[in-house]
């Protein structure tokens, strides 16, 4: 059995010293192989008579056992070794730019709608709607301005062709409008907020011939103006994200609400920046009143039953305000530097319950 | 509407700080726009005198004076030509910030000569460019006295916005009447006495209006025998150029110091060259002329109210008089005219001539119709005060207007409309301090209307009224109630598709633009007939005349606009409206895309393509599925409209109905609105998506899946040209609905070896068994059925 132990320590050593999984098969092939001196061995038993044979057969399974394990851990180095290697020479230059895609952005009036959406939907206001061409009496008429007011001139209005009849339509000079045709349509009360685009014969640095508006109307028996106030400061608190803004309610003028309050809020301009907040100088934002009893008539609510409020506000006046956008007239651009800038990631629906703002 | 501080006082007896008093006049509804402190910045300057004047011993041009400024005598040396001895200047001392030059004076030596302060010019003092002198005052100039109290600086100009319903206010009587209600201080009723005459005014009025007598209800004159008419004294002087008015002569002064101070517009002939002994209140001819005030000829209608002598018009009522009967420094019989008109029809007289006039303003809104005869008086004191003369007795025509009625208030109206409750007794008290007459009726207030507000008309004025007296800081802010204890749904499923059309395509990279509503009438065109009620009367530029039939164009416009500026791979988006006709229906909701250039910029490791109607159908096809529609069950159909590629376009339908068009736009359309292309755009017609039929349930049906393997076979089949690839999609489903699972596309080729006018597709088949695993003989038994359908549905052959 001495030559047992030799080739054994022989096979143990030739695995040892193979230095590549190519050298180590051809060992395992010359040992173990069909053909292999182990193997050719194990044929040789046969010639044994049976105590020899197992005796034999034992001892030389044993070397058989101890260079297969040796072959495996072997094997299982030099693979490493090998996949090492290939690795190694494998490697890509990852400061290379990741393959592009082109990221949308919504415009910012489309943020400020559904902003102002979210906060007026939690305090119980939904969405109306009406047509951007407006007849007289939905647009002017039914608001108490009669053909001869002079409000009608200050709104600037663009007109349709003349019908045979002499109507004219006009395309809304305000979101106004909406509040007749809700209250034409329904039975108070009353709670709707109508965001849309609005019109007027007018262009320079601060006004484009198109801008937008959001209307507020509540029409029930008992909201009166503290609730007015109520709803219109948290409004401006919840909108701008700041506690503390200060906002002023001043008197003032328009034909279809009486009282009539234009709505300032607090900013301050040290060092020629505009910051909204705590500051020294207002900033008006919207015209609000008690919708007028003339008005409520006109869509067919009883004045003396009903009461409340509506409320106007420039879309893009306080998304220039909340997002720092300087001009206006920029809006309408569809520059899309400018709407990669100023427009906002789609990731979700603007509320106040995950944030307002992404 | 400006004043002066000095001027309010006039009328308000006060002690309020300035601060204050601006601070409630925008409480009131007067807001504030802007203070100037006029004095700011000269308030060390002072009347002084120049004593002595001798030459600079070493220096040609200055002169070494010795300055009397009121306190002491001081040495300045001064290079002014016009300095002289015994003329009075504007003398500041050392240590004074000149405005002008914006340096601080120091104490000097010029020349060897001690200078202490300078006599200054116009434009050190920072008033105009002038510099060829100093400041040459009066000789009775007071040494002495401050820059400022002597120039009538130190009255604050005081201007606010004022509201178009608060006429009254365009006087300084009428801001002073708002404050004091809110007990910031007292009215002092204006001095106002009944001027007696005495003489018969030779020239009386007519009223010839017809049936228009509202166009000048009431016309009041009296005339004036030897005036004098020179310049206006010193303070009136003074007082209208604080608000931006030129003095002009004291008769004209006067007129005008009665518009703002009591806002009673007034206006004076010269009696001489009136023609004939009466002034008539008529309608003008058609095309009569008159040169007015200003200097400049005016065709005037039948619709404008004139006053006319038997020369011709020679005023326009309430707008503006004429040049030739005005006052001159030469006149000195003069006739007055202080008359009510009508406000629509002063302001479309003003409109259509185009004159602002201070006038017109006041008379648009409403004048005070008691006024025209105290107006006469005011009017006549002050030019018997400053000219001299001797005034008629007053002689006028029609009547002042019936008063309106009373309003009964309700004095709890001010809690359940104003939110703050204030006792019966204040809002009578605010009530009487504005003018209203009130009376108790029971539980009520009965309150009788000033003659001057025009604006109240209802119960809910007075409340205001009380409120903007009270403030309206002092209204309790409180918050709304809420209607469930849980937020609702508040927008529509119309509206929230108009929200998902948005996400999905910004999603898929693409900018969402917001362009005009309107567009130029010739490109329009491109898109469709434009319907004629869709023009502009009145469009703000020939660009944008008439509303756009598409969204489409203003986006392909803004692409080219984009690509000008360097970035031609475009991808843009709006959702808005598109008009087909002017009626509510007419306007749809569609949202529209353009994809111009290239899929990606140009990388190491991707490769761009043109975008293409591929990529249009696939972002309208996205839309439509967000939104709901049946896109499994929507139709391709490639009968896009004309402003499409005619090839490379198609429509979206479900049956009849156009869920959306989607190709390349036609290269015509491309050319005539300037844009390179190729450009590929979709329209999606959100209002025509089908909508939910009932209550939609929100559990979805239940997930089968099947447990046996799924099978894939390729496909390639020789059609005709003109066979839609939609047609062997359709004729492989329902060779067998059941196992068919999934079929797709993937090569489209034509070539020499298909042959002439045909073309191949491959397509790979997914046969997913429900039953059982499907044995080679059913596989081969379904492929054969698939084979046998395309070619009977389509012609097609399978390719060997």
């Amino acid at each position: 059995m001495e030559n047992l132990d030799q080739l054994r320590e022989e096979l143990l050593a030739s695995v040892t010293a193979a230095d590549s999984l190519d050298a180590l098969d051809a060992i395992r092939v010359s040992a173990l192989g069909r053909k292999g001196r182990v193997t050719e061995m194990m044929k040789g038993l046969g010639g044994l008579d049976p105590e020899q044979r197992r005796e034999a057969g034992q001892a030389l399974n044993a070397v058989k056992t101890a260079v297969a394990d040796a072959i495996d851990a072997r094997h299982g180095g030099l693979a490493d070794a090998a996949l090492d290697a290939e690795l190694a020479a494998d490697r890509i230059d990852i400061t290379l730019p990741a393959r592009p895609e082109s990221e949308g952005r919504l415009h910012p009036i489309s943020q400020t709608f559904d902003e102002i959406i979210a906060i007026f939907g939690e305090m119980g206001f939904s969405v109306a709607e009406g047509p951007d061409i407006e007849d007289d009496f939905h647009n002017f008429t039914a608001l108490n301005i009669p053909p001869e007011h002079p409000a009608r001139q200050m709104h600037d209005t663009f007109y349709l062709p003349e019908k045979p009849d002499g109507e004219r339509l006009v395309l809304r000079t305000h979101t106004s409008p909406v509040q007749i045709r809700t209250m034409q349509n329904n039975p108070p009360p009353l709670r709707i907020i109508a965001p849309g685009r609005t019109y007027r014969c007018d262009s320079d640095m601060t006004h484009t011939p198109m801008f937008h508006q959001v209307e507020g109307l509540i029409v029930d028996e008992t909201t009166h103006m503290g609730h007015l106030k109520g709803c219109l400061i948290e409004f401006c608190r919840a909108y701008f994200e700041i506690d503390d803004v200060p906002v002023r309610f001043r008197p003032s003028y328009f034909p279809f609400t009486e009282p009539s309050a234009e709505v300032d809020i607090g900013c301050s301009r040290k060092g020629g920046e505009l910051k909204i907040g705590a500051g020294d100088d207002w900033l008006e934002i919207l015209g609000c009143g008690m919708v007028h009893p003339k008005v409520l008539a006109a869509c067919g609510v009883d004045p003396d039953k009903y009461q409340g409020f509506a409320f106007g506000m420039g879309i893009e006046r306080i998304a220039m305000l909340k997002y720092g956008i300087p001009d206006l007239r920029t809006f309408f651009d569809a520059d899309m530097r400018w709407l990669r800038h100023y427009g906002f990631v789609p990731l979700e629906v603007p509320t106040l319950l995950r944030g307002l703002t992404p | 509407m400006r004043f002066t501080l000095g001027w309010l006082k006039d009328h308000l007896e006060t002690d309020a700080p300035l601060n204050e008093i601006t601070d409630r006049l925008t409480s009131l509804g007067l807001e504030l726009e802007t203070l100037h402190d006029r004095a700011a910045g000269y308030e060390s300057f002072v009347v002084g005198e120049v004593v002595a004047c001798e030459q600079h011993p070493d220096a040609d041009r200055l002169r070494v004076c010795i300055v009397d400024t009121g306190s002491a005598q001081t040495q300045v040396v001064c290079g002014a030509p016009n300095a002289r001895a015994g003329m009075k200047g504007v003398f500041a001392p050392s240590g004074t910030h000149i405005p002008g030059t914006g340096l601080d004076l120091k104490e000097a030596k010029i020349r060897g000569v001690d200078s202490s302060g300078m006599l200054c010019s116009e434009r050190e003092m920072g008033l105009s460019d002038d510099h060829d002198g100093i400041i040459d005052l009066p000789a009775d100039a007071p040494v002495g006295e401050s820059y400022v109290s002597y120039m009538g600086l130190d009255d604050p100009v005081i201007e606010i916005a004022l509201t178009p319903d608060r006429a009254d206010c365009a006087g300084v009587h009428g801001i002073a009447r708002d404050l004091s209600a809110t007990e910031l201080g007292t009215l002092k009723t204006w001095p106002y006495e009944e001027v007696p005459g005495s003489f018969e005014s030779p020239i009386v009025w007519e009223r010839d209006l017809g049936d228009e007598g509202k166009a000048c209800p009431m016309v009041v004159g009296r005339a004036f025998k030897g005036v004098k008419n020179g310049p206006s004294p010193q303070w009136l002087q003074d007082r209208l150029r604080a608000i931006g008015l030129r003095p002009i002569s004291a008769l004209v002064d006067i007129t005008n110091y009665v518009t703002f101070d009591l806002c009673r517009p007034l206006h004076v002939f010269d009696m001489d060259k009136l023609s004939g002994n009466r002034l008539t209140m008529r309608f003008a001819k058609d095309g009569e002329e008159i040169q007015a005030l200003d200097g400049r000829s005016y065709r005037l209608d039948d619709t404008m109210t004139v006053i006319g002598d038997a020369n011709g018009p020679q005023a326009i009522g309430g707008v503006m008089g004429g040049e030739v009967t005005g006052c001159t420094e030469e006149t000195t019989d003069v006739f007055l005219e202080s008359a009510l008109f009508d406000t629509v029809r002063t302001a479309a007289t003003g409109r259509k001539l185009g004159i602002e006039s201070d006038a017109r303003y006041r008379f648009e809104r409403g004048v005070d119709p008691a006024s025209a005869l105290w107006g006469a008086e005011v009017a006549a004191k002050l030019i018997l005060d400053l000219c001299g003369g001797e005034a008629s007795a007053l002689t006028f025509a029609g009547e002042v207007p019936e008063p309106r009625e009373s309003i009964l208030f309700d004095p709890n109206r001010v809690e359940t409309l104003g939110g703050v409750a204030v006792a019966a007794a204040e809002s009578r008290q605010i009530l009487e301090g504005l003018g209203f007459k009130t009376k108790k009726q029971e539980n009520k207030i009965e309150a009788e209307i000033p003659s001057w507000r025009f604006d109240v008309e209802c119960e809910a004025c007075l409340v205001e009224e009380v409120l903007r007296v009270r403030g309206f800081d002092n209204i309790p802010a409180v918050p709304l109630e809420r209607v469930t204890p849980l937020s609702n749904a508040v927008i529509s499923l119309p509206q929230r598709r108009v929200s998902f059309a948005k996400k999905v395509l910004a999603g898929r990279g693409m900018l969402e633009a917001v362009t005009w509503s309107f567009m130029r009438d010739a490109e329009a065109g491109l898109f469709g007939d434009i319907d004629e009620t869709l023009r502009l009367a009145n469009p703000i530029s020939a660009d944008l005349d008439v509303m756009r039939p598409s969204v489409l164009p203003n986006l392909i416009a803004a692409a080219g606009r984009n690509a000008d500026r360097g970035a031609g791979d475009a991808a843009l988006f709006e959702v808005g409206a598109a008009w087909q006709n002017d009626a509510p229906e007419g306007q749809q909701t569609v949202a529209g895309g353009v994809r111009a250039g290239m899929s990606c910029p140009r990388h190491w490791s991707a490769s761009p393509r043109a975008s293409d109607a591929f990529d249009a159908k696939a972002d309208a096809l996205a839309v439509l599925a967000a939104c709901g529609a049946p896109v499994d069950k929507a139709q391709a159909t490639a009968d896009a409209p004309g402003w499409y590629h005619p090839g490379r376009s198609g429509a979206l339908r479900l049956g009849p109905n156009v869920l959306a068009w989607f190709g390349e736009i036609h290269p015509k359309v491309l050319r005539a609105l300037g844009v390179k292309g190729p450009m590929a755009a979709f329209e999606i017609f959100l209002e025509t998506i089908p909508m939910p039929k009932g209550k939609a349930a929100k559990a979805r049906p239940l997930l089968k899946v099947s447990a046996f393997q799924a099978v894939n076979r390729d496909f390639a089949f020789v059609v005709g040209q003109d066979i839609p690839a939609a047609k062997i999609i359709g004729a492989i489903r329902n060779a067998d609905k059941k196992l068919v699972a999934e079929i797709s596309v993937f090569d489209v080729f034509t070539g020499k070896s298909i042959g002439e006018g045909k073309k191949s597709v491959a397509l790979s088949v997914t046969l997913q068994p429900l039953q059982a695993t499907m044995t080679d003989a059913e596989i081969d038994a379904v492929a054969a059925k698939i084979i046998a359908n395309v070619e009977k549905q389509t012609g097609g052959v399978l390719r060997g």
